[in-house]
Formats: structure tokens, C-alpha cells, sequence
């Protein structure tokens, strides 16, 4: 992709995508869920959404979901003259809920993945913490854009120097575009280069830079690599759709590669991306869930002492 | 040694001559290029088969200013345009990746960079 296309309306879309992609889920779900317990019926089920306008319920014991109930599973009671059963009888027993420190991102591959409108968001000891609706993600959406317009109009007014370290860029990756892989580090060596930043730090900045890229390109089903730069620190941070990492500490292993021949073929997949990024990151940050995405962020220092 | 000193060894021809003739600094050998994007020094030749745009993409990121490319593998043509772009030297040679390093490492020693 040229330096011209990136610019204008795609490289300020890619970049609201990246500030939301960025969120945690904790930060856009509705904390205040109503939830029902075991033993209550399909009636009480209506009086809650009726009276609170919404079209789910999660059924928790103990603070852990059990269930879900959905406007579908209360029309079919209605229909059959089941209002009066128990939710254990007609609720969805098999429930997808999301873990509150996700990247916002995966809750989107979520959406796209499973039918349903909303998740139940559950905290680490799987105790149920908030809901997510696809309202929370648009209403995140439209947050985010004003703030990404406030930006703009302050940039206006106060113009980037030349000189200055401060930027902010998405790329996008498509999966086995290895043609195009490179393209993004390339850019952001030779920026920080003509900016004066040492060779070393520049040369670790490439090598996370160009795993991830060739990561995104290799093994995910495509995504977008975004950098946010100021004088004190990069920070390289890669969203995908998916597939996911099963097993993230082995992702990590020196050595193992779940990559295919042609991969192998081409000079990569000798197990050393992941490794070699968390080598030359000060901080060095992955999250991975199967069917909904990876996240993961490497930030070097620009500014001895720091680290 | 310098870049364009590469092209008088025995067997060697240059696929890529737009660079700037600096001196060899030392050499890397390797076709995985993960490895050679972390370990590779600035300057130096790299020694591999792995000849597409990749190898330079790596190259430029690493700082290598040269490419071999053994075994007479053929070079992709996008290859030698990205590596004109980026002035990337390019040569080919029938040797295999030891024998290539042992004949690079010996002309390194006897007339270093510095």
C-alpha cells in the first residue's frame, strides 16, 4: 500500500479501529446486569426485560453464569404456555461469555462468530461482571470517533513539526500477502531514522515490527498492525480476527512453529517470531483467545533509564 | 574488501549492481530469515538460497548489504527490483552456503574493512 493511499479517510478509519480494538471490554460493557437465578420462572424473565428494555438474561448460581436467556427462548415459552417453568427448563444451558480483560477486538469476531446479540462478560474467577451488546461497541465506536475529531482539530491548529517523534499509524494485513510484508517496518525504520533515534533501538523497533507483520501475514486470517509513537517510547501493537493462539506459552517456545510447508519454504516459521519480539521489547504484552483473535504489544524505550 | 570486489571471485556473477560500493563488514549465513533479521550485523553480506522479496525486506530491516545467493538458485525478478530500490547488492553464485562463507570469511581476513 502507498504512502498516498494510507493517507486521508482510510488511515483515520484504520485508526478509529485501532482505538477501539485497543479498548478492554471492561471499559465498554454495561456494568449493571440483571441477571436472574436458578429458581426463578420465565415470567420473572419478562418483567425484568419488559421493565428494563433489554433482550437477555444470563441465569448465574453464585455469581457464576449458568444460562442465558434470550428474547427467542421467552417467545417459545410464551407460545408453548411455559411462563411459569423454571429458566432451568428453557434457558440456553451452553453459554459464550467473554472475559472482561479482552481486547474489544475479540468481542467483534465474537459478534461476527455466534448469533447472539449479547455476552455475558465474566471477571478471571469466572464470576459474571457486566453484559456486552453490540450498543456498548457502537457506543464505544462514536466515543471514540469524536475523540479521534477533537484530535484532528487540534492538529490543525497545531501542526506536527517535522522533527517531531509524535505519530500515530495503522497498517493493514491481509492473510499470505508476504509481498507486501515489510512494507510497515520499512516505513517506520526509515521514520525514526530520519528522526534521529540510534541505530540499536532503531534496529529492535524493526525486528518487533517485521515479526508481527510477518505474524499477521502467516498466520492470521488478516488484521491491522498499528505504531503510536512519541519521544519517550514506540509501541507496536497487532490485532487479528483470529484464529486465535490455543496455547500462548508455547507460542512463545523458541522453536515451535505451527506454520505449513510453503511458509517454511519462503524462509519463515522456524519458530523464532514471537520469541524474538519479546526479546527487543521493554514491555511485551499477548493476548489470544481461539475463534476470536490475538492481541499483542511490544513497546521499546527511546529514553535510557526508563526500562 | 568491498562490495564490488565480490564480483571478480571465481564463479560469482552480479544479478543486482545498483549499490553503493562500501566495505564488507562481515557475513551472515542463514535461510531462516527471523534468524537473520535478529543476529545479522550491520554491513554485512548475507549468505543464503532463500532468493524473493523477502530476503530483502530483511536485508534493508537488518542493514545487510549484500545478498549471495547460492547454489545458482535463481533470483525472482520482484526480488532484484526490490533489491535495486533499496540498494541492496544481489550475486549468484554455484557454490553452496559453506563453501560461499569460507571463501568470504577468507577474503574478509585478508583485506579487512579497518
Amino acid at each position: 500500500m502507498s504512502d498516498e493511499e494510507q493517507k486521508g479517510p482510510l488511515q483515520s478509519s484504520l485508526r478509529v479501529q485501532e482505538l477501539i480494538y485497543g479498548l478492554k471490554i471492561s471499559e465498554v460493557m454495561t456494568k449493571k446486569v440483571f441477571a436472574v437465578s436458578r429458581n426463578c420462572t420465565m415470567r420473572d424473565v419478562q418483567h425484568i426485560m419488559k421493565n428494563n428494555g433489554i433482550t437477555g438474561v444470563p441465569v448465574v448460581d453464585n455469581c457464576h453464569v449458568v444460562g442465558f436467556v434470550s428474547m427467542n427462548d421467552l417467545m417459545n415459552a410464551l407460545e408453548q404456555g411455559g411462563m411459569d417453568d423454571g429458566v432451568i427448563s428453557r434457558m440456553s444451558g451452553e453459554v459464550q461469555t467473554l472475559a472482561e480483560d479482552m481486547p474489544l477486538s475479540f468481542a467483534i469476531s465474537a459478534f461476527n462468530k455466534f448469533s447472539f446479540r449479547s455476552f455475558p462478560v465474566v471477571n478471571k474467577q469466572n464470576e459474571l461482571v457486566g453484559i456486552l451488546t453490540f450498543r456498548n461497541i457502537n457506543l464505544a465506536l462514536i466515543r471514540e470517533l469524536s475523540r479521534q475529531l477533537r484530535e484532528m482539530e487540534h492538529q490543525n491548529e497545531h501542526p506536527v513539526e517535522p522533527t517531531s517523534l509524535d505519530m500515530v499509524k495503522v497498517y493493514q494485513l491481509h492473510r499470505y500477502d508476504f509481498d507486501n510484508g515489510g512494507q510497515a517496518s520499512s516505513k517506520i525504520k526509515k521514520f525514526l531514522k530520519e528522526r534521529g533515534v540510534s541505530p540499536q533501538l532503531v534496529r529492535r523497533v524493526a525486528v518487533a515490527s517485521y515479526e508481527l507483520e510477518i505474524n499477521l501475514v502467516a498466520h492470521s486470517i488478516g488484521g491491522m498492525l498499528s505504531f503510536d509513537i512519541n519521544e519517550s517510547r514506540v509501541k507496536v501493537s497487532s490485532h487479528d480476527r483470529g484464529p486465535g493462539i490455543a496455547d500462548v506459552d508455547q507460542a512463545l517456545t523458541e522453536g515451535f512453529s505451527t506454520a505449513n510447508e510453503w511458509i517454511r519454504s519462503q524462509g519463515f516459521g522456524a519458530g523464532m517470531g514471537l520469541p524474538n519480539v519479546k526479546r527487543v521489547s521493554d514491555e511485551f504484552a499477548i493476548q489470544s483467545a481461539v475463534g476470536m483473535g490475538t492481541m499483542i504489544r511490544a513497546v521499546i524505550h527511546l529514553k535510557t533509564g526508563e526500562s | 574488501m568491498k562490495i564490488s570486489d565480490i564480483q571478480s571471485l571465481d564463479g560469482f556473477t552480479c544479478l543486482q549492481s545498483e549499490y553503493v560500493d562500501d566495505f564488507v563488514l562481515g557475513g551472515y549465513t542463514s535461510d531462516l530469515l527471523s534468524d537473520v533479521m535478529a543476529h545479522a550485523d550491520e554491513g554485512s553480506v548475507l549468505i543464503t538460497i532463500q532468493a524473493h522479496k523477502n530476503t530483502v525486506a530483511v536485508s534493508s530491516l537488518a542493514g545487510v548489504s549484500t545478498i549471495i545467493v547460492c547454489n545458482n538458485r535463481s533470483a525472482t525478478d520482484d526480488m532484484l527490483e526490490a533489491a535495486r530500490e533499496q540498494g541492496i547488492a544481489v550475486f549468484q553464485t554455484a557454490d553452496n552456503q559453506f563453501r560461499t562463507s569460507v571463501l568470504i570469511a577468507q577474503h574478509l581476513a585478508s583485506c579487512p574493512a579497518r
